[in-house]
């Protein structure tokens, strides 16, 4: 995630900038989009008329769209974002004990950010690592054979600010 | 003079790098830095014997030898005692790879070069046999290229297995100016990885495999719909992309001839349905992923309203070994209706988890057993889900049954993508029924209402029988909404979530009596 100011103008030419590089692509909506949050690390949503404007859709389609897939988020994220395996291969592996764990240590809920702004927690459907379940990603990073213990140590290696995982 | 530099091989692949490969590599490095060592590391992807990750291989006079699983700590000091001088002394030797039991036993067609070459170096890929099959279908006509794959029986490995010759022929025979190609990288099953194992390990074989799609229909564009929950394979198709590019083999005149292809990668957004054909075609368009109605057929009205081609990752995989080595090579392997091979994928509690590709045919109890070893934490094996979240659980009654497409259909079940998810007998099967309704509220597309609304309510009834209020009539209503979702929805989603909840339903019945709670089991990570 870069990160541009946060001024509302800002954002604004950005997204300005970034329509106009990407608007010629056949079924431009999502590229745009997808660049929009690795910029920005969510879609805010006072840009939804700037992007309808600049496709030639409806704020309501635009709105549709983002609102259809799990991904595009509307409310910035914490520092880090954990996302915890819950389909089935982790689930043989221990992962419902593990959400469980991860909700107690960050004491926050899936799709809700820890109070220290640092960890935001999101469920995950499967990333490709089922040879060495429960899996877990944090940003780019990808880990296997996640357990408690292996969990707290990866939050405290990411943590900025001195917090006891309990 | 410097004398030749001797290959030292550390994976990188999602899973490797998951147990530290990158890691591994980095302290190599830094001992061949600082002791100017004659060694040089080369990142090849991995071979997918993931037990064994991270793997080292070292190249000998008498070939390639292996070395694993290597810890960081372990590899520092195998560096220190300079045991890569002789390697065959160290505790973790497992000989020359190719001859690791494991690998030995497998049919590795579509994954010949996987783990085996630098997945991005063009000349590795070439000396590998790469492009072969290009050079072959570039000699013929497209009917030719078509009925080649028509002849190899090759079904498509997505799920549905469909002929994939018979798209295309479908493809070609539809008149217009505009045609694509569109490979579907999306791979949302749990407990399949062999899509991520092809782009990261071995790319330019889905490129080259695209590139033929498009000769044998007469596309010019293509697209790969790669879910955003891979970010290496992507960096790495990105980058077979751009050399593919660099080296004329997309783009205009490729490999010399009158023919252009271009190729982008798009990725997804987190959203199950869109690996549904028709909803990955709404949203490659910039749409929500609602599932469209069928007819018109995507080959006749797909992309833009043009005739698209849309296979599955190994589908194009395997299309340049098939016209390599011929449609008769190819489908001596399999048996009945099934040709060629399926690339298995062992998950959950298993000892040995990996790749496994293997002819049709074998039972599923050989995977599990003589490849699988069981499970991982050592307690007797229960409940293996086969096929994805929408694939059903098999108790051990079942597990004789062939690897076929056929057979598993005959027992209520389904091989789809070719994943097999073991649980241990700590596994509560209510649960696991009561996912796959949730999952299905997940990710239902909405449009059509036995699945957006029938999940939902599905839930609520296995919760119900769990709790034991009025378990006989809830299980009754359970039963016919399961008989309304499979007959009524407009797509599989809704249509085979059934699949996994029936199958709990009737193997594992004693799950849904009250008594039997997940409180009284131990966890299965004990
Ligand atoms: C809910 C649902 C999810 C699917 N997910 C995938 C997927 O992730 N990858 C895939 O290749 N096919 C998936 N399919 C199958 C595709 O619709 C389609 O059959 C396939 O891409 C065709 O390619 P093939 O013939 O090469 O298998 C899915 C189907 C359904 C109904
Ligand atoms: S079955 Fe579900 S996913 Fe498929 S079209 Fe209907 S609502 Fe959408
Ligand atoms: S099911 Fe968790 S990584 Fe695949």
């Amino acid at each position: 995630m870069g990160l541009a100011s946060n001024s509302p103008l800002e954002h604004e030419k950005l997204v300005e900038g970034i329509i106009k590089e990407l608007q010629d692509l056949p079924g431009a909506l999502l590229p745009i989009l997808h660049r929009l949050q690795d910029e920005l690390g969510f879609i805010p949503p006072a840009l939804l008329p700037v992007i309808a404007t600049g496709l030639n859709l409806s704020r309501a389609e635009v709105h549709g769209v983002v609102s259809f897939y799990h991904y595009f988020r509307s409310s910035p994220p914490g520092r880090n974002t954990i996302q915890i395996c819950r389909a089935e291969s982790c689930q043989a592996m221990g992962s419902r004990a593990l959400e469980a764990h991860a909700q107690r240590a960050l004491r926050c809920k899936f799709n809700q950010t820890s109070a220290d702004g640092e960890f935001t927690l999101l469920a995950v459907y499967c990333l490709g690592n089922c040879a060495c379940s429960p899996a877990v990603r944090v940003g780019d990073e990808i880990y296997g054979h996640v357990d408690a213990a292996k969990f707290d140590s990866l939050v405290a290696a990411l943590s900025t600010s001195e917090v006891e995982v309990k | 003079m410097t004398a030749a530099l001797t290959k030292i091989y550390i994976p990188r692949d999602t899973t490797a790098c998951s147990l530290g490969a990158d890691r591994v590599a980095a302290v190599i490095q830094r001992h061949i830095e600082k002791n100017h060592l004659p060694l040089e590391i080369v990142r090849n992807g991995s071979r997918g014997l993931y037990w064994l990750e991270p793997m080292l291989e070292l190249e000998t006079e008498q070939g390639r030898v292996a070395c694993g699983p290597i810890t960081p700590d372990q590899v520092d000091e195998f560096m220190a005692a300079a045991s890569w001088r002789n390697i065959d002394k160290h505790p973790l030797y497992l000989g020359l790879t190719e001859d690791i039991d494991y690998l030995k036993r497998q049919q590795r067609l579509t994954f010949a070069r996987v783990g085996v070459i630098a997945p991005t170096c063009l000349e590795d890929y070439c000396q590998h046999g790469g492009f072969a099959g290009l050079r072959t279908a570039l000699a013929m006509k497209p009917q030719a290229i078509v009925s080649c794959i028509t002849d190899s029986g090759l079904r498509g490995r997505g799920g549905a297995a469909f002929p994939t010759g018979i798209k295309w022929q479908t493809v070609l025979d539809t008149a217009s100016a505009q045609k694509y190609i569109v490979c579907n990288a999306d791979e949302g099953d749990s407990g399949t990885y062999s899509d991520r194992m092809i782009m990261e390990s071995d790319p330019f074989s889905l490129l080259e495999g695209m590139i033929i799609a498009a000769l044998a229909v007469g596309a010019d564009r293509g697209y790969i719909y790669l879910r955003e929950e891979y970010p290496l394979a992507e960096e790495v198709l990105n980058r077979a992309i751009e050399v593919a590019y660099a080296n004329g083999y997309l783009g205009g005149a490729i490999a010399g001839s009158k023919f252009s292809f271009d190729l982008e990668l798009r990725l997804g957004a987190g959203a199950y349905i869109c690996g549904e054909e028709t909803s990955m075609l709404e949203s490659l368009e910039g749409k929500r992923g609602e599932v469209r109605s069928k007819p018109p057929l995507p080959a006749i009205s797909g992309l833009f309203g043009q005739p698209t081609v849309v296979n599955n990752v190994i589908s194009l995989a395997t299309v340049p070994i098939i016209l390599a080595r011929g449609a008769e090579h190819y489908q001596r392997y399999g048996a009945g209706r099934c040709r060629g091979t399926l690339p298995f994928q062992l998950a959950g509690n298993i000892k040995y988890a990996g790749l496994v590709e293997l002819a049709f045919g074998y039972s599923l109890r050989d995977l599990l057993e003589d490849f699988g070893g069981g499970t991982r934490s050592g307690r007797p094996m229960r409940a293996v889900q086969v096929g994805g979240p929408l694939g059903a659980y098999l108790p051990e009654s079942q597990w004789d049954t062939a690897l076929d497409y056929e057979a598993f259909i005959e027992i209520d079940a389904v091989l789809g993508h070719g994943g097999v998810v073991a649980f241990d007998d700590t596994v509560d099967m209510s649960e696991q029924a009561r996912f796959s309704m949730e999952f299905c509220a997940i990710e239902s597309c909405g449009k059509c209402t036995p699945c957006r609304i029938g999940s939902v309510r599905g839930v609520e009834l296995i919760d119900k029988i769990c709790a034991g209020k009025a378990p006989a009539q809830n299980s009754i209503l359970l039963e016919d909404l399961c008989y309304t979702m499979a007959n009524a929805s407009l797509c599989a989603m809704g249509g085979m979530t059934p699949i996994p909840v029936r199958s709990a339903l009737e193997h594992f019945a004693e799950d849904f009596e009250v008594a039997t709670g997940p409180a009284s089991r131990p966890s299965p990570q004990a």
